[in-house]
C-alpha cells in the first residue's frame, strides 16, 4: 500500500518544529509501523535528507522505548499494542497518517519524535522500591506466603513498561496511571508494606515536581494504556496517599 | 600460544566458591567511598552488579544507551529463572543444576564457575522476593515452579511470560535506591566508544553522549562490562534493534581475549520470519514447550497443500501429524535442549515438510493441552461429564492464565488465534553463549575490566539451557562480581581519582573521533542497514545452524569484502553534534563487521561439533553433534592483533574432576 505520512520534525529541544509531508510506498500488513518508519528513513537516507528520529528498542512490545502520538491516539488506533507491535493491516492503501511525538511539558522533545521521558525515572528514584540489601543475606523466598490474588494483582500493576502513553492520553498530562502503577505493586505485597506511606508521598511529591497535570478521572489513561494497567491502581494510590497524609 | 589460567581454586567443587570468598582481599568501608567503578549495560548483570557495588560503597557509574536503565534488553527475557530451590521436591539440587548445565552446554563450560552459579541460584529468588518481584504463586500463597528444556526437574521460576521484565524492573527498584543515596551516577543515552588504559589497566571509557554528540571521558578504577550479547550480528534476531557488540569489541581490540565466539544461540520457538523488510524476530518462550506439542505433517503432500493454503493443520488427524521431538527424544520430548530442537525443526523444514507459504515452519500446538487442563478443571468445580465445547473453554482459561500475553502476542503479530490453530514457529538467533574471557573472578584479560553476564563467555559452554541467562546476569551482579572485584580493587585505596586529563585519555579520545569523523567521510550511497542486511545474510547462510568448512571459508571472504565496501561506500546523514541514529547504527555495524570474521574463523577452526554449533563434517550416523573431547576440550580464546582473521588462538583447557564426560543424549 501507498501511504501519506504527516510527521513532525523538531530539530532540537529550542527549535519550533513543524509538520513535513512524506509519502511511502510498498508497504505490507504484516509489517509493523516502526518497519514502515524504516522504509521511509532508508529512502530518506538515499536521498541525503535526514531521516526522523523516533525511540525503539525491543520492538516486541515490553522495553516501553517506543512511543509515538498517531492520528491523535499514543501507539496509534489498535488497542492494548506499542507501536512497535501495530501492524500495517490496521491501515488502509492510500491513508494519511499524522504522526507526533507524545504531548506534555514534562516530557521535552529532544529531536523529531524522541522525548525526554527521564521525568518517570526520577519519580521511581523518589520511592520506587523496597530498601533490602541486595548482599544476598535475606529469608526463605517461600517464608512469607503471598495470598494469590494480590501477588496477581501486585504483578499486573508491575507490568507496566513506563512508555508515557497515559501522559499523552490525559488532557491534563498526568502521570497518575504511572505512578500509582509502581505504588501498588509495592503496596499489594507484604514486603513494600513497611515503607508503603513514605513511599506514596515521596513519589506523589516527585510527581507534582515534574509538571505533570493532575488527575481528573477521564479514564483516558487505562483505554490508551498497552499494557491495560487498571485505573484501580489510582484508586488505590489515592487510598495510600490519603492514609499515609493522615498517619503523617 | 600461553595457556590461561582461570584462577579457579582448589578444592572440591562445593568448597570452592566459600574458599575463595574467606581467602580473597577485601576493601574495607571507608576506603571503598573512595573508589570508582564504572558500569557498562544496565540489564541484568549490569543493573544487579551496580546496584551492589554502589550498596557496598563503591562510587558507581552507570552508562546505557537507551534512556532509562529500565528498558536495558533483559526486559524482554520470558519464561523463567532457575533456581535449585527443589520447592517441588522432585529431586532438584546444587550438584544436579551444576549438572544439567555443564551437559546442557555439552561440555564446553567451567566446572567451577556452572557450580558456583547453581549455589548461589537459591539466593536469587530469596533477594528478588524480598525485593518485591511479584513471582507467580500458587493457591497456597507458594512460589509456583514450571519446567524448561534440557532438564527432568521443575526449577524455574516465573512472572508470567514476563519474568525478565519483572527482574530487571527489581534490578533497577534496587538502583533506584541507590541513586537516591547519591551513590549511583545514571549516565543514560550515551554510549561505550572505547576503552581507556593507563599501564595496562582499565581505567576508564570514552562515552558519547547520544543526545548532543558530545564524546566524554569518563574515568574510574575499575570498568564493568556487563554490555549483553552479539546476536544482532544476524542482523535478524531476538535482540533488541540497539543490542550491540561495541563495549565488549573496543575491550577486545585493546587486549580482552574474545572466547568462543562462534557459541550461538538458536532458539527453536520463534514467529517465522513475514519479510524481506522485516527488522527484527520475535521469541515465543520456552516454557510454551511445557504444553505445546511440536509437528509437521507426516506426509510431504499434506506438507504442500498447507504450504498452498489447501488444507488447514485443523484439519489433519492424529495419525498424519509427525510429532517428530517425541519421536526422535522420547525421554525428553518437546522439552530437549534449544540447540537440539533447533535442529531437529532445520532438518524436517529441509526435507520438505515445513509448513508455512516459505516452508520456514513447525506447528506448536495446545490442542492437547487444552482438552487435558479443559477435563481437569471440569472435575475439579465438580463436572463429572463435561461436554467438549465447556471442556475447550475450561482448558483454553488455563492456557490464558499461564501463557496469556505470549497468545496475544503471537496473534498481534501474525494475525491468527492461536489457541484455535497451532502456532506457527522457526529457529531464530537469540543469545550468544561466547563472549569476552573471563577468569573466575570475572576479570578479562585486561587487569581492571571485568564483564558479567551475556558479555562474558564463562557458564553456558556450547549451548544455554533455557531460564539460565537471568539466573546467570543476576548471580554474577549480585553474588559474585561485587566481591570478586575488591581483590582486586584492594590495591587501589591509595590511588586516589584517577584523572581523565592524561595523554591515554587525550590519545583514545582522539582516535573515536576520527572514526566518527571516517564514518560520515565515506559519503557513499548506501544506507547502514544495506550492510547491516547482508552481513546478517553471510552469518545466517554460511555460519547459523549448521556449519562447513567452504562455507565458513566463503564467509571469510565475503565479510572481508564487504567491511571494506561499508568504509568506502556508508551514507551516514546527519551530523555529530547531535541525536544522530545513524550514525549510532553505523558504529555499531562497522563492531560487527569485524566480529563476524572472528567468528567465522572460531567455527571453522573448531573441528567438531557440540551444542549450538554443528560442523556438518563431525555428525552421528542419526545426525547428532559428534564432540571430539581429545581434540577440542578447550576454550578457544582469541587475542587481537590487527585484523580480526589473524587473531591469535590461546586455549583455556577444560578441567573434569566432577562430571563424566559423556555423549550428550536425550533419547
Amino acid at each position: 500500500m501507498k501511504l501519506n505520512l504527516k510527521i513532525w520534525r523538531q530539530e532540537d529541544a529550542k527549535d519550533k518544529g513543524g509538520f513535513q509531508n512524506y509519502k511511502v510506498d510498498g508497504i505490507d500488513g504484516d509489517m509493523s509501523f516502526l518497519e514502515m518508519l524504516d522504509v521511509l528513513n532508508n529512502t530518506l537516507v538515499e536521498e541525503g535528507v535526514d531521516p526522523v528520529e523516533f525511540d525503539h528498542d525491543c520492538r516486541e512490545g515490553i522495553c516501553g522505548s517506543c512511543s509515538l502520538q498517531i492520528n491523535g491516539e499514543p501507539h496509534g488506533p489498535d488497542r492494548r499494542v506499542t507501536t512497535c507491535q501495530l501492524h500495517m493491516r490496521k491501515f488502509k492503501d492510500g491513508d494519511d497518517i499524522v504522526i507526533e511525538p507524545f504531548r506534555a511539558t514534562a516530557f521535552p522533545v529532544i529531536k523529531d519524535l524522541v522525548i525526554d521521558r527521564s521525568a518517570f525515572d526520577r519519580i521511581q528514584h523518589a520511592g520506587g522500591y523496597i530498601s533490602v540489601n541486595t548482599s544476598g543475606n535475606t529469608q526463605d523466598a517461600n517464608s512469607i506466603p503471598i495470598e494469590k490474588d494480590n501477588a496477581d494483582d501486585s504483578f499486573y500493576a508491575a507490568t507496566c513498561i513506563g512508555c508515557g502513553a497515559c501522559v499523552a492520553a490525559c488532557k491534563n498530562a498526568s502521570a497518575m496511571l504511572f505512578t500509582a502503577a509502581k505504588v501498588s505493586q509495592f503496596a499489594l505485597l507484604p514486603q513494600g508494606e513497611v515503607e508503603a506511606h513514605e513511599r506514596v508521598l515521596s513519589m506523589v511529591d516527585q510527581m507534582d515536581k515534574e509538571g505533570f497535570g493532575n488527575c481528573t478521572n477521564t479514564g483516558a489513561c487505562e483505554i490508551e494504556c498497552p499494557k491495560g494497567i487498571s485505573l484501580e491502581n489510582i484508586a488505590r494510590l489515592n487510598r495510600e496517599y490519603l492514609g499515609a497524609s493522615f498517619s503523617g | 600460544m600461553t595457556v590461561l589460567d582461570s584462577k579457579v581454586p582448589e578444592g572440591p567443587i562445593e568448597k570452592k566458591w566459600t574458599k575463595h570468598k574467606n581467602e580473597i582481599n577485601l576493601v574495607n568501608p571507608a576506603n571503598k567511598r573512595n573508589i570508582d567503578i564504572i558500569v557498562v549495560g544496565t540489564g541484568l548483570a549490569g543493573g544487579s552488579s551496580a546496584a551492589t557495588l554502589a550498596e557496598l560503597g563503591y562510587n558507581v557509574k552507570t552508562f546505557c544507551f537507551q534512556d532509562s536503565p529500565r528498558r536495558a534488553h533483559s526486559i524482554a527475557a520470558q519464561g523463567g529463572i532457575n533456581a535449585s530451590k527443589n520447592y517441588q521436591g522432585d529431586g532438584d539440587s546444587d550438584f544436579r543444576l551444576f549438572y544439567d548445565t555443564v551437559k546442557g552446554g555439552d561440555y564446553r563450560s567451567r566446572e567451577g564457575n556452572v557450580y558456583r552459579l547453581a549455589e548461589v541460584s537459591s539466593n536469587i529468588i530469596d533477594q528478588c522476593v524480598a525485593q518485591g518481584v511479584p513471582f507467580a504463586r500458587e493457591y497456597g500463597g507458594l512460589l509456583d515452579n514450571r519446567s524448561f528444556g534440557g532438564v527432568l526437574v521443575s526449577r524455574t521460576f516465573y512472572a508470567k511470560g514476563q519474568t525478565g521484565q519483572q527482574l530487571l524492573l527489581g534490578a533497577y527498584s534496587a538502583m533506584n535506591r541507590q541513586i537516591n543515596r547519591g551513590k549511583i551516577q545514571t549516565f543514560n543515552r550515551h554510549e561505550m566508544m572505547d576503552l581507556v588504559l593507563v599501564d595496562g589497566k582499565a581505567r576508564g571509557i570514552i562515552a558519547r553522549d547520544l543526545v548532543t554528540g558530545e564524546i566524554e571521558r569518563h574515568s574510574a578504577h575499575a570498568v564493568v562490562l556487563a554490555s549483553g550479547g552479539y546476536g544482532n550480528v544476524f542482523y535478524l534476531s531476538t535482540n533488541a534493534m540497539g543490542s550491540n557488540v561495541m563495549a565488549a569489541w573496543r575491550a577486545h581490540k585493546k587486549g580482552a581475549f574474545f572466547a568462543n565466539p562462534c557459541f550461538t544461540q538458536i532458539h527453536p520457538t520463534c514467529i517465522p520470519v513475514s519479510g524481506d523488510l522485516q527488522s527484527k524476530l520475535t521469541l515465543m518462550s520456552e516454557s510454551l514447550r511445557n504444553d505445546g506439542r511440536i509437528w509437521v505433517p507426516k506426509h510431504k503432500k499434506d506438507a504442500e497443500a498447507i504450504r498452498e493454503g489447501k488444507l488447514k493443520p485443523t484439519e489433519l488427524g492424529e495419525e498424519d501429524r509427525d510429532y517428530y521431538l517425541e519421536r526422535r527424544y522420547p525421554a525428553f520430548g518437546n522439552l530437549v535442549p534449544r540447540d537440539v530442537a533447533s535442529r531437529a525443526a532445520k532438518e524436517r523444514c529441509d526435507e520438505d515438510y515445513g509448513v508455512n507459504k516459505t516452508g520456514q515452519a513447525v506447528y506448536l500446538d495446545f490442542k492437547a493441552a487444552i482438552e487435558r487442563y479443559g477435563k481437569e478443571k471440569a472435575f475439579i468445580s465438580g463436572h463429572k461429564n463435561p461436554g467438549k465445547e465447556e471442556i475447550i473453554k475450561l482448558g483454553e482459561e488455563v492456557i490464558e492464565s499461564k501463557y496469556g500475553n505470549l497468545f496475544e502476542m503471537y496473534e498481534k503479530i501474525t494475525d491468527q488465534n492461536p489457541y484455535k490453530t497451532p502456532m506457527m514457529i522457526f529457529p531464530a538467533v537469540h543469545y550468544t553463549m561466547g563472549g569476552l574471557w573471563v577468569d573466575y573472578n570475572l576479570m578479562t584479560t585486561i587487569p581492571g575490566c571485568y564483564a558479567t553476564g551475556e558479555a562474558n563467555f564463562s557458564d553456558h559452554g556450547a549451548n544455554r539451557l533455557g531460564a539460565s541467562a537471568l539466573m546467570q546476569g543476576l548471580a554474577d551482579g549480585y553474588f559474585v562480581l561485587p566481591y570478586t572485584i575488591g581483590d582486586y580493587l584492594s590495591d587501589d585505596i591509595r590511588t586516589g581519582r584517577i584523572s581523565t586529563d592524561t595523554e591515554e585519555f587525550e590519545q583514545a579520545e582522539k582516535e573515536v573521533k576520527e572514526r566518527v569523523q571516517k564514518l560520515f567521510d565515506a559519503k557513499g550511497k548506501n544506507p547502514v542497514d544495506y550492510y547491516h542486511k547482508k552481513l546478517g545474510k553471510i552469518m545466517w547462510d554460511k555460519c547459523g545452524m549448521s556449519r562447513n568448512v567452504p562455507d565458513l571459508e566463503k564467509a571469510l571472504e565475503e565479510i572481508k569484502e564487504l567491511r571494506d565496501d561499508f568504509w568506502a561506500n556508508v551514507r551516514v546523514t546527519g551530523k555529530q553534534g547531535t541525536k544522530n541514529a545513524e550514525l549510532e547504527k553505523a558504529g555499531r555495524v562497522a563492531d560487527f563487521l569485524e566480529l563476524g570474521e572472528l567468528f567465522a574463523k572460531d567455527a571453522l577452526e573448531r573441528n567438531e561439533s557440540c551444542g549450538g554449533h554443528f560442523r556438518e563434517e563431525y555428525q552421528t550416523e542419526d545426525g547428532e553433534a559428534l564432540r571430539d573431547d581429545e581434540n577440542y576440550r578447550f576454550v578457544s580464546a582469541w587475542e587481537y592483533v590487527g585484523n580480526p582473521r589473524d587473531a591469535k588462538l590461546h586455549k583455556e583447557e577444560l578441567i573434569f574432576e566432577n562430571i563424566e564426560l559423556k555423549t550428550r543424549s536425550y533419547k
